[in-house]
C-alpha cells in the first residue's frame, strides 16, 4: 500500500548550524513529489531524514499518521535510489535486487519469483548474473530501481538518480521512471537540482532554498504563478528576466511603473494592479518570461538592447539581449525572425505587460498574471 | 620504417637501467635466503669450503638431506611447529574478527567518544611491545586460567606456560585496527546506507557489504599479524618456560644448543621460513594492492 507522508515543522542542525529550518508538508499516497533547489538547500538532507539515515533534530515525521522519527530505516520500509546507485560491487544483479528479501528471510522460491518479476519489469533478465562493474550507467540505474521496487515499499525515495547519466540517457531514464510510477502508483519523493526533471516528473514540486520551503505547487502553478523571485528565477529555461523599476506611482489607484531602461519621455507601464499611493512608493522588480517577449523595431519598442547571444536549439531559438536596467541578459523566444538576428544587432524589446510578474523589494510576488 | 628514434632509444635504455637496479636490489634480499637454502643441504665442511665464493649461494656439488633428517629426528620440531601454527592461525583468525569489528565501529558507526578512541589508537601505535612486556607478563602471571590435568579441565592460577597466553594478548592489535579503519573509511558510505535501507542491521551491513569489499585489507592484516605471531620470540621466552606450549622460534634457540652443525641450523631455519613465504606468495596480489591503497610502508 502506498503510504502518505507528513512532515511537521522539521528542523535539522549540524554543530549548531541550521540546515533545515522548519519544513512542513504532506505527500499523498501515490503522489510523485519532487524536492528541487540549488546545491546546499537541504533537499538531500530532508530526503535522508525521511529515509531514517539522518536524525531529525526536532519536528515530527509521520507515515500514514504514525510518528516514525525513532524508527530505523528498515522499519520504515522505504526503497531508495542513491545518486551513486550504491550497488554492492561483489553481488550480481539478481543478488543486489534480492538482498533485502534475503535479509527479511523470505523463502527462496518466493524471493526468486519477486526478483524475476523485478528483472522483467526493468528488462534486466539478460544481465541477472552480471556484476555492477560490467554494467553501463543506465543499466546500473535500473538495477538500483529494481532493488527499491522489489520490497514493495511504503514509498520510493530518489536522491538525484539521474545526475550521473549523460543527457540522452537522462531523458530516457526520466521517461522510464515516469512510466514505472504510472504503473506501480507508489508514493515517490524525488530530489533533484534539475528543474526540467522536476517539471516533467512531478505531481507537485517543493522548491527549497536555504533549508526553507519557498513554494509548493503543481509544476505549471510554479511556472505561471511563482510566489517569489527565487521560484520565478529557478523554474523555467531560459530563466525569467528581471527588470528594475525606476519609478512607480498609483495612477488613478492603479500601479504604473517606469522601467530603469526606458527613455524619460516614454509612457509609464500600466500593470492593472489596484494599489494605494503608499504601497506604490515601494521598490519593485518586473519579471518577464522569454515566451512573452518579442523583438520590435527600436524606435517603436518599450526598451532597446543589443543581441549578446543567439541559441538555436532546433525547435526553438532564443536571443539573449543586453538591456539597460535588466539584472542579466533578457531571453526572448524568437519566431520567424530567428534567421535574421545576429549577435551585436541593436533591437527593440516588447513584452506583454499583462503577463509580466511584479515583485516587491523583499522579492515577494505582488502579482503573478492570470494566464 | 626501421630503427628507433633517439627518444625511444633513451626510454628503452632508461628502462633497462631501472630493471638492472631492481634486479641488483632483489639479489641483495635474495642472497641470504639462497645461502640458508643451499647450506641446509650441505655438511659443515661443504659450507666452509664454499664460503666466500658464489658457490655458497648455488646448490651445486655434494648435497645431502641429512640435515633435515636430523632436524625432524631431534628437537621436537613438529610439536613446536604445530604450536606455532595454532598460535598464528588462532591469533590471526580472532584478530581479523575483533580488529575489523572495532575498526567498523570507529569508521562507520556514530557514537559519543568515537573520535577520542580513534586518536587513542594512534597513540597506541607508537608504544613498543618491549615497553609493556614486563607489566603484561606480571599481569598474565596472576590471571586465573584454564588448564588440562590428567585429561580434566581445571582452573589454574596463572596463564603462564599455556598456548592462550601467546594468543589472547595479541588478538586486539592497534596497528591492525588502524589498517582496517583507514580502509573502511575509503569505502563509500552509500554502501552501508543502502544496506540499512534494505533492512540490514549494522552487523549485517558489516558482514554482507563491508567485509566482501575489503579483501585486500584482510589479506594485509593476515600477513602482517601472521608474520609477527610466527616470529614471536621475546614473549614466549618470558611466559612459556616449559616445552608443551613452546613455539618454533624459541624451539630454534633451544635447537642451537644441541648442535654445532650449521647445516642443521639452516635446515631448521628453512623449515621455519617456507610457510611464511608460501603465505606471502598466495596473498601477494591483495597484499601489494592494500599496502598501496592504505599508504602503509611495508
Amino acid at each position: 500500500m502506498p503510504a502518505s507522508l507528513e512532515l511537521r515543522d522539521i528542523h535539522k542542525e549540524y554543530g549548531g548550524r541550521q540546515i533545515i529550518k522548519g519544513v512542513s508538508l504532506t505527500v499523498a499516497p501515490s503522489e510523485f513529489l519532487v524536492l528541487v533547489g540549488p546545491s546546499g538547500c537541504g533537499k538531500s538532507t530532508l530526503l535522508r531524514m525521511i529515509a531514517g539515515l539522518e536524525e531529525i533534530t526536532s519536528g515530527d515525521l509521520l507515515f500514514d499518521g504514525e510518528r516514525v522519527n525513532d524508527w530505523d530505516p528498515a522499519r520504515r520500509r522505504i526503497g531508495m535510489v542513491f545518486q551513486s546507485y550504491a550497488l554492492y560491487p561483489h553481488m550480481t544483479v539478481a543478488e543486489n535486487i534480492g538482498f533485502s528479501l534475503k535479509l527479511a528471510k523470505m523463502p527462496r522460491a518466493e524471493r526468486q519469483q519477486r526478483v524475476d518479476d523485478a528483472l522483467r519489469t526493468l528488462q534486466l533478465e539478460e544481465l541477472r548474473d552480471n556484476k555492477p562493474s560490467q554494467l553501463s550507467g543506465g543499466q546500473r540505474q535500473r538495477v538500483a530501481i529494481g532493488r527499491a521496487i522489489v520490497r514493495n515499499p511504503n514509498a520510493f525515495l530518489f536522491d538525484e538518480p539521474l545526475s550521473n547519466l549523460d543527457a540522452s540517457l537522462r531523458i530516457q531514464m526520466r521517461m522510464e521512471i515516469s512510466r514505472l510510477h504510472q504503473r506501480l502508483r507508489n508514493t515517490v519523493v524525488y530530489v533533484t537540482h534539475d528543474q526540467v526533471e522536476a517539471m516533467t516528473l512531478a505531481d507537485r514540486i517543493v522548491v527549497l532554498e536555504g533549508g526553507v520551503i519557498r513554494q509548493i505547487g503543481a509544476p505549471l502553478d510554479l511556472y505561471e504563478r511563482p510566489a517569489n523571485r527565487f521560484v520565478a528565477g529557478f523554474i523555467g529555461t531560459p530563466t525569467m528576466a528581471f527588470l528594475h523599476v525606476a519609478r512607480s506611482d498609483a495612477k488613478g489607484g492603479q500601479l504604473a511603473v517606469k522601467l530603469a531602461g526606458q527613455d524619460d519621455d516614454a509612457p509609464p507601464l500600466e500593470l492593472g494592479i489596484a494599489v494605494s499611493a503608499t504601497f506604490a512608493e515601494g521598490a519593485f522588480t518586473l519579471g518577464i518570461r522569454p515566451e512573452h517577449c518579442r523583438l520590435a523595431a527600436p524606435e517603436s519598442a518599450r526598451l532597446v538592447g543589443t543581441v549578446a547571444l543567439v541559441e538555436r536549439l532546433g525547435a526553438d531559438t532564443f536571443a539573449f539581449l543586453d538591456v539597460p536596467g535588466a539584472e542579466d541578459t533578457v531571453a526572448v523566444r524568437l519566431g520567424e525572425e530567428a534567421n535574421r538576428i545576429a549577435v551585436g544587432d541593436r533591437v527593440g524589446l516588447q513584452f506583454d505587460a499583462a503577463k509580466a510578474h511584479l515583485f516587491d523589494a523583499g522579492g515577494i510576488a505582488v502579482r503573478s498574471p492570470a494566464i | 620504417m626501421s630503427g628507433t628514434s633517439p627518444r625511444q632509444h633513451q626510454s628503452v635504455s632508461l628502462r633497462f637501467a631501472l630493471y638492472a637496479l631492481m634486479l641488483l636490489l632483489a639479489l641483495v634480499f635474495v642472497f641470504p635466503f639462497l645461502f640458508m637454502l643451499t647450506a641446509s643441504f650441505r655438511t659443515n665442511e661443504q659450507i666452509f669450503a664454499h664460503s666466500g665464493t658464489i658457490g655458497a649461494f648455488v646448490p651445486t656439488g655434494e648435497l645431502t638431506t641429512a640435515n633435515y633428517a636430523y632436524v625432524f629426528g631431534n628437537g621436537n620440531i613438529l610439536h613446536f611447529f604445530l604450536n606455532s601454527v595454532l598460535i598464528t592461525t588462532l591469533t590471526v583468525g580472532l584478530g581479523l574478527i575483533v580488529n575489523s569489528l572495532a575498526a567498523f565501529s570507529l569508521a562507520r558507526l556514530q557514537w559519543r567518544g568515537r573520535e577520542a578512541v580513534a586518536s587513542l589508537l594512534v597513540v597506541l601505535l607508537v608504544i613498543p611491545f618491549e615497553a609493556i612486556s614486563v607489566p603484561l607478563m606480571l599481569l598474565v602471571a596472576h590471571l586465573p586460567g584454564l588448564g588440562l590435568e590428567a585429561g580434566r579441565l581445571v582452573l589454574t592460577r596463572s596463564w603462564l606456560n599455556t598456548l592462550y597466553v601467546q594468543i589472547l594478548p595479541f588478538v586486539a592489535n592497534a596497528f591492525s585496527i588502524y589498517l582496517f579503519y583507514q580502509f573502511f573509511r575509503g569505502i563509500p558510505k552509500d554502501f552501508d546506507e543502502a544496506a540499512y535501507i534494505d533492512g540490514a542491521t549494522p552487523l549485517q551491513a558489516y558482514r554482507h557489504v563491508i567485509v566482501p569489499s575489503s579483501k585486500p585489507v584482510f589479506a594485509t592484516v593476515s600477513i602482517l599479524q601472521g608474520l609477527a605471531m610466527w616470529n614471536q620470540y621475546l614473549w614466549p621466552v618470558i611466559t612459556v618456560p616449559g616445552e608443551s606450549a613452546r613455539p618454533l622460534m624459541v624451539g630454534m634457540q633451544q635447537f642451537f644448543g644441541h648442535t654445532t652443525e650449521w647445516g642443521n641450523v639452516m635446515a631448521y631455519a628453512t623449515v621455519i621460513t617456507v610457510p611464511v613465504l608460501a603465505a606471502f606468495v598466495i596473498f601477494q596480489r591483495w597484499f601489494v594492492r592494500s599496502v598501496i591503497g592504505s599508504g602503509v610502508k611495508g
